[in-house]
């Protein structure tokens, strides 16, 4: 191992951002979007495109699929295209890490999410961890969002692992 | 919906993944990143033989054979790990498995291991879900 090698990935000022809420994001659940998503997945149960089918069975508007949480309203002055969720901002590893993968995500749901909701979602750093595998040395971010909608009331948590490599 | 321990759903949740599904859900989730539907880019700048699948298409794509079989909202819990990439010419078919069914609060609460696989039965997505039964 050579002394380059030696010197961990993360470094005190990403050690430092783990757990610092980040300022909250608007997620609008519309019903383009959902038969959009609905659609991109291959759904073909009506609930997710028929408002009267959606109703029939119960909800008040379309549903959202799994893996579906809304919209992120689009503010071109938040970071532009990477927009606020662009994925390698803030503090950065040791060494560049220029590649990604999504290591999983984990959405636990509160209640229903239905068309006309508007979310509100903060996130934060919740773990970094470092490690050697096939690839390479990695670097394991985890982050936590709580989604809550129009009434306050949490509706989903996610929680991502992304894998940077 | 009754549930016990060791039943089983699968279904072929996309055949011969291409651009155009890859596309739709970039479109779908706002997810832009060029890995998914540049060519050239996935080449040069990381090194891949072409495009792949995002992991939250896989996750989607299983999602859907979860609520083909239990229902549009009956899940309470859904987390997938993404263990392999999925390419164009992929065809992936996604697997449920009860676990465990309990009641809780007067409600029964199914866990179900999912595991989703491509057309050379190497896994894509492993997770597990909670369903409302």
């Amino acid at each position: 191992m050579t002394e380059a090698q030696a010197v961990p990935l993360i470094t005190d000022a990403m050690r430092a951002e783990v757990g610092v809420e980040s300022s909250p994001t608007t997620y609008e659940v519309d019903k383009t979007m959902i038969r959009l998503f609905a659609r991109s997945v291959g759904h073909t149960d009506p609930v997710y495109y028929d408002e009267a089918a959606a109703k029939a069975a119960g909800y008040r508007s379309l549903p959202c699929p799994p893996g579906y949480l809304g919209t992120p309203v689009f503010k071109p002055s938040a970071g532009g295209e990477a927009g606020p969720m662009g994925r390698n901002r803030g503090a950065q590893p040791s060494r560049p890490l220029n590649r990604v993968l999504n290591g999983g995500t984990d959405i636990e749901y509160l209640d229903d999410i239905c068309a006309g909701d508007v979310l509100t979602a903060t996130s934060h750093l919740a773990n970094l961890e470092e490690t050697k595998g096939s690839i390479g040395e990695m670097l394991i971010v985890t982050n936590k969002t709580v989604y809550k909608n129009q009434d306050g009331k949490v509706v989903a948590v996610s929680t991502g692992t992304a894998i940077r490599y | 919906m009754t549930l016990k321990v060791g039943d089983k759903h699968e279904q072929v949740v996309i055949e011969n993944v291409n651009r155009t599904h890859i596309v739709k859900y970039a479109g779908a989730s706002g997810d832009f990143n060029p890995l998914h539907h540049d060519d050239t880019k996935a080449k040069d700048l990381a090194g891949y033989p072409s495009v792949f699948a995002h992991g939250m298409l896989s996750m989607g794509l299983t999602g859907r054979m979860l609520t083909d079989w239990l229902g549009a909202t009956a899940l309470k819990k859904y987390g997938v790990r993404f263990t392999r990439q999925v390419w164009p010419g992929d065809t992936l078919t996604a697997k449920g498995e009860v676990t465990d069914v309990k009641e809780e609060g007067g409600k029964q609460l199914a866990t179900i291991k999912v595991v989703t696989v491509n057309q050379n039965g190497e896994s894509v997505v492993e997770g597990e879900a909670v369903a409302e039964v």
